[in-house]
């Protein structure tokens, strides 16, 4: 038995004793990851270092703050999101009880990424355990030392059997992968993403893929330029580039565009000094490989800022292209780096057609004052998600679904949607063994008489939810005449406790 | 160009145009719809008849449950607007989740025993390819032919043919791929899906277990499970599929099977109205060979249709006991116990439902915690796929995602998050930018991490407010 299989079969062993069921079991699992990032946060940001140049306050900010969150949030929530969920009634389930009782998968298998290697990698995980499933989990290769700090720490806090985590690179990847899991949970790339789904196929194996793709930046030339693009080379240069939800790159009207490239420039000074290479916020990329890869990218366009690197210490500076066009270098990937092409677009509606030329993208950005554009950006394209006067932040609210469509991905996570990407949504009926006689219009020999009966049961559609409340309306009406006959209450008196029950009428409809 | 490129061609072409998205044209095309069910019975009728010996009013009952749907439809008042939700605080500006349905181009495949159940894909704003089965050929081309006449014929084209054709389809691109059928099948659609990044629905199948407690009213038990049985002749993906039961009861379940048999099918289901027959000869001997090595309890005759067939003793290793039945062979495996018949469960792929017969509350519950399946039903059969308020799909091998009323608006929508903030407050957002420090980190970490809710904190000031209103009112008029 490979390695691997070992991992996965101990997984599925101790999942199968029930221990991750009890939601006791999964909270203590949940506090126990919480004080890994309080007790261990100085080697987490000491990996990360190592591996992005991120800062330490970076590492938390960008990475553990978040982590801390969703963990809060499921531990607070967790008996709500467990609970059996009731679902409306119609004629046929009156007298019966009908909800989706959520239920764990069974052995999941989590793949992260380099780029934000605790958040992506473990907010996953936090869904996995709050779900009640056992995960495996396999760091990205690609970020060495933090690999090696998950896979020395994880098992330190958390249940090393129900949650193993597997290192190593593609061989090892591709042995997982040959394994069975109830769900695969996959940040990447869309060329891997292909290959995990072809995987997975052969077991019949959901998935969620979180990918990337050219995340588009339209700025409306009406609107506060500075803000924007103040916001804009936030959200562009956080991690030098490389966050799946990064701007890709602007489009916008060239009569804005000098005005754009000026305002980036400042905000970059402001960011990160007179010299990005020696400030301490300002990562590196990955790796060499990589380094090539976005170097070259550069290709024929024309640099408005930055524009140089250094392979040694795989530092490329912040670098605004401009006057780019559709086909050039930097437009036939996602950039992944600190490159931010502007392509000039005679307005909105050239804008959308571009964006719509293209794969659907992770996130799309707009920049305007004007709802009417904002509304017309939304409506006329297509995106996992669409957020309006700022870049990135969206991935924040854990209520917000964070997920792809098309080439940028499928299924959604953050919050409670994790819990429900991970959990299996039974529906359950529970009718009793009484009542037979209603059942006769559903047995043969069928007749136009009980066919009558079927179709009054089934075709009659009432709002169930509409009565009850009337219902409950009626019977507070009851109650009040009652009182008020009853108690020979003086005439001030009646008047009050009829205006209470106005006010309860009131309260009634605005809180249900 | 293949005749499927260009059908899907035109189908994408058609979406472009953006008529597939305003609410009233999704309405009129789920009215044509109903009118199609309506207006087309005897088409309908006879087509089902040829197919699968569908005849009399039960195939009318399955046409009014496809109409119930669409007009479900109309009260959801098509969900398509977006959905406020206000939350937390760390924004300044207010958040929004909006969740607006984004469009797809979906491909659907049908199989034979559900040849009538559109899965509406008009009502999420998609286009759509419907490739019917070409085993209920008769069905296929009543379709092939009569739908154009009601819904737009480049949005939802209909394309008919077997393998071959549908391998071609399997070759284009679709924004998502809804298919029903068996589990084989299934894994070639999802594999062939994979190098588009196409997410899939699969309503697949599986043997769904039905478990009969030895205390619970055994008639009325078996009455509930001999109807959802023979129901299309056992041809239903959520059939019960086999039984477990105590040997002390295994008699009396026989017995009461045999005799809601008769009841519902006089003397002969043969030539009972109500019964229906198996789809196709390869089919039928594939359903006679499965009752090899087995013990008949009554039933297995087997001549042009297959009859109702109950099978006793039958262990975990027989040939009916390693795949779908698919048909009205009813094997009784005996267990001792609650425990050893979720044993036996657990043992094998999970299904796509799973029955429990009992009065005991704890018995069920105990099922339910302790085993995995698609759907849970205690006390009945199949009557689940009527509720629509519940989602309906598998778990594992039976099948992956879930439709059924607005499960299936949401399967086949974009659930896109939108967040509208203002190019104003600037201010806030200094705490996020470079250069970074520990104080900076501090505000963000009040912010980030705090938990106000900011619905609750709306309602309790109303309330408030009322409360305020109350009181000044009782104070000026009512003293």
């Amino acid at each position: 038995m490979s390695r691997e299989q070992q991992a996965v079969a101990r997984a599925r062993k101790a999942f199968e004793t029930g221990r991750s069921r009890p939601l006791e079991y999964r909270i203590i699992q949940l506090k126990n990851l919480q004080r890994l990032f309080i007790e261990r946060q100085k080697e987490i940001s000491d990996a990360v270092k190592k591996d992005l140049n991120k800062s330490e306050v970076g590492t938390q900010l960008y990475e553990t703050l978040g982590l801390e969150g969703e963990i809060s949030l499921a531990i607070r929530k967790l008996r709500e999101w467990a609970a059996p969920r009731p679902v409306e009634k119609n004629l046929l389930t009156l007298s019966d009880t009908v909800y989706i009782q959520p239920e764990p998968l069974g052995v999941v298998l989590i793949i992260g990424a380099w780029n934000y290697p605790w958040a992506v990698t473990v907010q996953p995980l936090i869904g996995a355990i709050a779900a009640g499933n056992a995960a495996v989990v396999k760091p990205s290769e690609v970020c060495v030392h933090t690999a090696k700090v998950m896979e020395d720490l994880l098992p330190l806090y958390i249940d090393k059997e129900l949650y193993p985590v597997v290192t190593g690179g593609v061989p090892e990847t591709q042995e997982l992968l040959r394994q069975r899991f109830d769900h695969i949970f996959y940040t990447g790339n869309s060329t891997v993403g292909k290959v995990i789904m072809e995987a997975a196929a052969k077991n019949l194996t959901p998935l969620t893929l979180e990918l990337g793709g050219k995340s588009p930046c339209y700025i409306d030339k009406n609107c506060d330029i500075s803000i924007a693009c103040r916001r804009i080379t936030w959200g562009k240069y956080t991690n030098c580039g490389q966050t799946c939800i990064a701007p890709d790159y602007i489009l916008c009207d060239p009569s804005i565009q000098d005005r754009v490239i000026e305002e980036v420039k400042k905000s970059i000074k402001d960011f990160y000094t007179e010299k990005p290479k020696t400030c301490p916020d300002y990562g590196r990329i990955i790796n060499q490989r990589h380094f090539k890869r976005i170097m070259a990218l550069v290709g024929d366009s024309a640099v408005a800022a930055g524009g140089d690197g250094d392979e040694s210490d795989c530092f490329i500076a912040p670098t605004v292209l401009r006057d780019v066009k559709p086909d050039a270098k930097v437009m036939q990937e996602e950039i992944f780096g600190p490159l931010l092409p502007i392509l000039p677009v005679s307005g909105l509606d050239e804008a959308i057609k571009f964006i719509n030329k293209r794969e659907k993208p992770l996130v799309l950005y707009v920049f305007s004052a004007d709802e009417k554009v904002i509304n017309r950006m939304r409506d006329e394209t297509s995106s996992g998600g669409f957020l309006a006067n700022d870049c990135l932040v969206h991935f924040s609210v854990s209520s917000l679904p964070f997920g792809g469509v098309g080439n940028s991905g499928m299924g959604c996570y953050h919050g409670k949607f994790s819990f429900d990407q991970l959990s299996h949504l039974r529906g359950c009926l529970i009718k009793k063994l009484k009542m037979e006689g209603v059942n006769n219009m559903r047995y043969p020999p069928h007749t136009p008489k009980k066919l009558g009966c079927a179709r009054f049961f089934i075709l009659k559609t009432f709002d169930l939810g509409w009565v009850g409340r009337m219902l409950l309306l009626a019977l507070m009406a009851v109650v009040a005449a009652f009182v008020l006959q009853v108690r020979e209450t003086q005439a001030k008196s009646k008047k009050m406790l009829l205006f209470l029950f106005v006010c309860l009428f009131v309260s009634f409809h605005v809180f249900s | 160009m293949s005749q499927e490129e260009l059908v899907v061609e035109r189908a994408r072409r058609s979406f472009q145009t953006g008529r597939s998205k305003p609410l009233e044209f999704r309405l009129q095309q789920l009215r044509r719809l109903q009118s199609f069910l309506k207006e087309r019975q005897e088409d309908i009728k006879d087509a089902l008849q040829k197919d699968l010996g569908k005849v009399g009013n039960s195939f009318i009952t399955h046409i009014y449950f496809v109409i119930l749907w669409i007009s479900l439809i109309y009260s959801f008042e098509l969900t398509a607007c977006p959905c406020k939700h206000i939350n937390s605080f760390q924004h300044n500006t207010e958040q929004m989740q909006l969740v607006t349905p984004d469009f797809h181009h979906v491909c659907l495949f049908q199989v034979f025993h559900d040849e009538f159940v559109y899965h509406f894909l008009c009502y999420s704003g998609n286009a759509a390819i419907v490739k019917p089965s070409e085993i209920s050929s008769t069905s296929s081309t009543v379709i092939k032919q009569l739908l154009p006449l009601y819904l737009d014929k480049d949005l939802y084209q209909v394309v008919e043919g077997g393998v071959p054709e549908t391998q071609q389809l399997l070759k284009q691109r679709f924004d998502h791929i809804f298919y029903t059928g068996s589990t084989a099948v299934g894994k070639l659609v999802m594999e062939a899906a994979a190098p588009h990044l196409t997410p899939v629905t699969l309503e697949l199948g599986g043997k769904s277990p039905c478990y009969i407690d030895k205390d619970c009213d055994i008639r009325i038990a078996c009455r509930r499970i001999t109807w959802a049985k023979l129901i299309n002749c056992g041809q239903t993906c959520i059939a019960p599929d086999f039984i477990l039961c105590e040997p002390s009861v295994q008699n009396r379940v026989v017995e009461e099977i045999r005799r809601c048999v008769k009841e519902f099918y006089a003397d002969s289901p043969k030539t009972s109205d109500d019964y229906g027959r198996i789809i196709n000869q390869r089919q039928f001997k594939r359903i006679v060979g499965l009752m090899e090595g087995c013990t008949i309890a009554f039933g297995g005759d087997a001549d042009e249709s297959q009859g109702p067939t109950v099978l006793k003793n039958v262990t975990g290793d027989s040939r009916v006991m390693q795949e779908e039945i698919f048909g009205p062979l009813l094997p009784i495996v005996t267990v001792q116990s609650v425990d050893e018949a979720i044993h036996f469960i657990n043992e094998r792929e999970k299904p796509l439902a799973l029955y429990v017969f009992s009065h005991n509350v704890k018995l069920i519950e105990k099922v339910l915690a302790e085993t995995s399946s698609g759907a849970l039903v205690a006390n009945d059969c199949i009557v689940h796929f009527l509720d629509s308020a519940l989602p309906f799909g598998g778990v594992g091998h039976s099948g992956m995602g879930r439709y059924r009323g607005r499960h299936t608006f949401d399967q086949l929508s974009n659930l896109r998050s939108c967040m509208i903030k203002q190019l104003k407050m600037e201010g806030l957002n200094s705490m996020r930018y470079p250069p970074h420090s520990t104080k900076k980190l501090g505000w963000a970490r009040r912010f980030l991490l705090s938990q106000l809710n900011v619905q609750k904190l709306r309602n309790m000031a109303m309330l408030a407010m009322l409360t305020c209103l109350a009181a000044f009112v009782v104070q000026r008029f009512l003293r």
